[in-house]
């Protein structure tokens, strides 16, 4: 085969059994997708309600579709680790950082917003593992 | 080299299907304790480590011990020793597997256990542990394979594998020097504070090590054929005695420091762990096996005449490898807990999930060894015909 | 400092930070690094007098220890053996191994004392820590980062004083209702007392101290001279826990 290499003869041993075996591992390795695509599940969109008439997020609304969890990300480590809880946005305008506070303030619906979408990419953010959903939570203290 | 453990008889096969089914039971019970947190375990705001990392503690001095035949053979030409240096080194590699994998099932947040690498944090003797721990697996992944392919194709040894040899040998001691570390350091636990625990560590460790490579060597002269020869089993054995009576020696200085000096943050802790309190005897009586199963196997190892007998010093490893895990274990891990910086004494018992898990991760750890023991002997055999 | 005082500076402080632009402590660009960035010139440091007479004016009373976890979403197991606790009572002998002598103030030798996480100058869990997820702040406070414990427990090992609790289970099961300023923790996290930071940076006092009738806890700023913390500290004789450690804790009780 190779030039300068000794001769080897190109042959393939037990032909039937590896192709075969290529096809079971492929058709099990894509059953994500020829699942969905049989049952139907992938084609729709999910429906988002944005909870709010403001035109604007925090920062633009592209950014914040392809950002947000990097935000929240540096937005975590800038209240917990730094002590720094205000966020300067693009266009100057100041923010207190806060999950449920800013963020929820607006979408209103975790269930209607931030699930809808999650639940359709399979993301599993474990940020309600900790913090609470408002319109769930009861009980003040003060 | 690996299709080798694919070759085997029904007994092999047995085998491997039976560590297959511990290591199902005990991932089926880590499932459990993924799902529910670590409060399936007898661990809890007093005891807060346990079985796991007894267990921890143990392995990593029985992957040390490797070093009791790698530097006799290479830095001391002690050429009886060629044969059995690949053993060391795999029982060195399954023992770190174990406990690499004994730290990630005590995880609260196993799936978080990158951040000891994306934030490290050298004040940390853990975050050292997992460096020299990972490094030693390493080195003797790389000097047994090594080994075995230049034994296979009957060539010498390449000339880069004699320096990671010479490193092997001090990284060994470091591996249970940095394990001790993790407790010696500690200022809210008297019972660990103390500067000899990692000079114990390597004591014990040089006994329960090659204790288990002596019952391996004649496990494999029983079902591979594979004899190591009387003259190396002789040799680990006379190590084995004085790693023991070092051993005995340093518990001896430890309990004198305690008792004489007498101070109650001190010496509190070893009184519960040989005598209980109020009639709750607590850990002491697994202590209590530990202390006459350690005299009696130092007395029948020091002894040449018990020590020749294959039999009694089949008996005798097996009753060091005990004694040692429950000193190192439960006497040394959990007794540092008890009592608790508020005083209070807590009764810490494993649970039967805690206890399918830690047989599972013995099942990967035998399952590993089997397999690399089963490639080296074939090759060698191959390598003698 | 009296209380009104600190509130004052406290809040205004926050508000200053908040609503004047021209305070130059804000992130230059989007991102920018503040880590070094201080509120203020000045440097607080946070610690706590505990009145061991004043509390036991009322035996029982447990208004310090509902109120933490009830603003902390402190869940209640009701096992001691899995318990998560950020501020509780230990009896007296358990809390001063080293003080008890026989010949003791009798009200003294049985009194139940409040014992919490001592936010000390030299934390021994901090060192111990694989991932920084607990470090000390510059206002003294030991501060727990529960994004990034990964549940080792090498800090509750290295604790001397046995302030710090982990989930053995998810605590939401166990929580009664949740407050909702506050979240909730995961389970396998290790947690303590964080001296009510959240509310600090509001201008609050922590919720112990707050709700304390007796004025058993005073709270404040150690590096102000006239702060009541300071004040009480050098009127009255105190001790800490295991001082011989050099941990240097920074709850001080009054005898």
């Amino acid at each position: 085969m190779f030039k300068g290499s000794r001769e080897v003869e190109a042959r393939m041993y037990d032909k039937i059994k590896i192709i075969a075996g290529i096809i079971i591992f492929l058709i099990i390795m894509l059953t994500p997708f020829w699942y969905n695509s049989l049952t139907g599940k992938a084609a729709y969109i999910p429906q988002l309600k944005i909870g709010t008439d403001a035109r604007q997020c925090v920062e633009n609304t592209l950014y914040m579709k392809s950002n947000h969890a990097n935000l929240l990300n540096k937005w975590k480590e800038s209240v917990v680790r730094e002590g720094m809880r205000v966020h300067k946005a693009g266009d100057g305008k100041l923010y207190i950082i806060s999950l449920t506070g800013t963020c929820l303030n607006c979408h209103s619906s975790k269930a209607q917003f931030c699930d809808r979408c999650h639940d359709y990419a399979g993301a599993k953010p474990q940020c309600w593992d900790c913090h609470v959903v408002p319109n769930n939570a009861v009980g003040r203290w003060e | 080299m690996l299709g080798k453990a694919l070759t085997g008889g029904k007994k092999y096969w047995m085998w491997v299907i039976l560590l297959g089914a511990v290591i199902l039971a005990g991932f089926a019970s880590y499932l459990l304790q993924l799902k529910f947190g670590l409060g399936i375990t007898g661990m809890g705001r007093n005891v807060s480590w346990g079985l796991y990392i007894s267990n921890f503690t143990f392995f990593v001095g029985v992957a040390a011990s490797a070093v009791m035949v790698v530097l006799p053979y290479y830095l001391h030409n002690y050429k009886e020793f060629g044969k059995i240096t690949v053993f060391g080194e795999f029982l060195a590699v399954s023992a770190v597997v174990m406990t690499i994998l004994f730290i990630f099932v005590d995880l609260g947040q196993p799936a978080r256990v990158l951040n000891i690498i994306r934030y490290p944090s050298p004040k940390s003797v853990l975050f050292w542990d997992m460096i020299v721990l990972n490094i030693y697996l390493l080195l003797n992944l790389v000097i047994g394979w090594q080994t075995l392919n230049a034994e296979r194709k009957s060539e010498p040894q390449p000339a880069w594998i004699k320096p990671l040899v010479i490193l092997s040998i001090p990284w060994a001691i470091s591996i249970h020097t940095v394990t001790a570390f993790i407790y010696s350091g500690l200022s809210a636990r008297p019972f660990w504070l103390t500067a000899i625990l990692a000079p114990r560590f390597l004591a014990s460790a040089f006994a329960s090590g090659p204790a288990i490579l002596i019952l391996l060597c004649f496990i494999v002269k029983k079902f591979a054929r594979f004899d190591a020869g009387r003259e190396v089993i002789r040799k680990i054995a006379q190590i084995i005695a004085y790693a023991m009576v070092i051993n005995i020696f340093l518990s001896l200085v430890e309990i004198f420091t305690v008792f004489y000096s007498n101070i109650p943050e001190h010496s509190l802790y070893v009184r519960l762990l040989l005598f209980g309190i109020n009639g709750h005897l607590l850990l002491s009586p697994w202590m209590w096996v530990s202390v006459v199963l350690g005299w009696v196997s130092a007395i029948l190892l020091v002894n040449p005449q018990t020590r020749k007998n294959d039999t009694i010093l089949m008996a005798t490893c097996i009753a060091i490898i005990i004694s040692i895990w429950i000193e190192k274990g439960l006497g040394l891990v959990v007794s540092g807990f008890i009592p608790s910086p508020l005083g209070e004494i807590t009764r810490y018992i494993p649970t039967t999930h805690e206890i399918a898990i830690t047989a599972g991760i013995y099942g990967v750890g035998i399952l590993v060894l089997t397999v690399l023991i089963k490639i080296a002997i074939a090759v060698k055999k191959e390598a003698e015909s | 400092m009296d209380r009104r005082q600190f509130l004052k500076i406290a809040g205004f402080s926050i508000a200053g930070f908040i609503l004047d632009p021209s305070l130059d402590i804000r992130p230059k660009g989007l991102f920018a690094n503040t880590a070094k960035q201080k509120i203020t010139s000045y440097i607080r440091k946070w610690g706590m007098a505990i009145n061991l007479d004043a509390c036991a004016k009322k035996p029982g009373c447990r208004a310090c220890i509902d109120a933490c976890n009830i603003v902390h979403n402190v869940p209640g197991l009701g096992s001691p053996k899995e318990e998560v606790k950020w501020i509780w009572k230990s009896p007296y002998p358990t809390v001063f191994p080293e003080h008890i002598h026989i010949i003791n103030r009798e009200e003294i030798k049985n009194l139940p004392v409040m014992v919490l996480c001592n936010h000390c100058d030299n934390p021994p869990c901090v060192k111990v820590c694989p991932t920084k997820a607990t470090w000390k702040r510059e206002d003294g406070i030991v501060m727990m980062d529960y994004h990034r414990c990964i549940g080792c427990r090498y800090c509750m090992a290295a604790c001397p004083y046995g302030a710090r609790s982990f989930n053995w289970f998810d605590p939401r099961l166990f929580l009664k209702t949740v407050y909702q300023d506050f979240p909730t923790r995961t389970k396998g996290v290790v947690e303590k007392c964080n001296f009510c930071e959240e509310r600090l940076i509001r201008g609050l006092l922590p919720a112990c101290v707050e709700v304390c009738k007796e004025n058993a806890l005073i709270f404040g700023d150690l590096a102000a001279i006239d702060s009541d913390v300071r004040k009480i500290l050098k009127q009255r004789h105190s001790i800490v826990r295991k001082p011989h450690l050099g941990t240097e804790p920074k709850v001080f009780y009054i005898l």
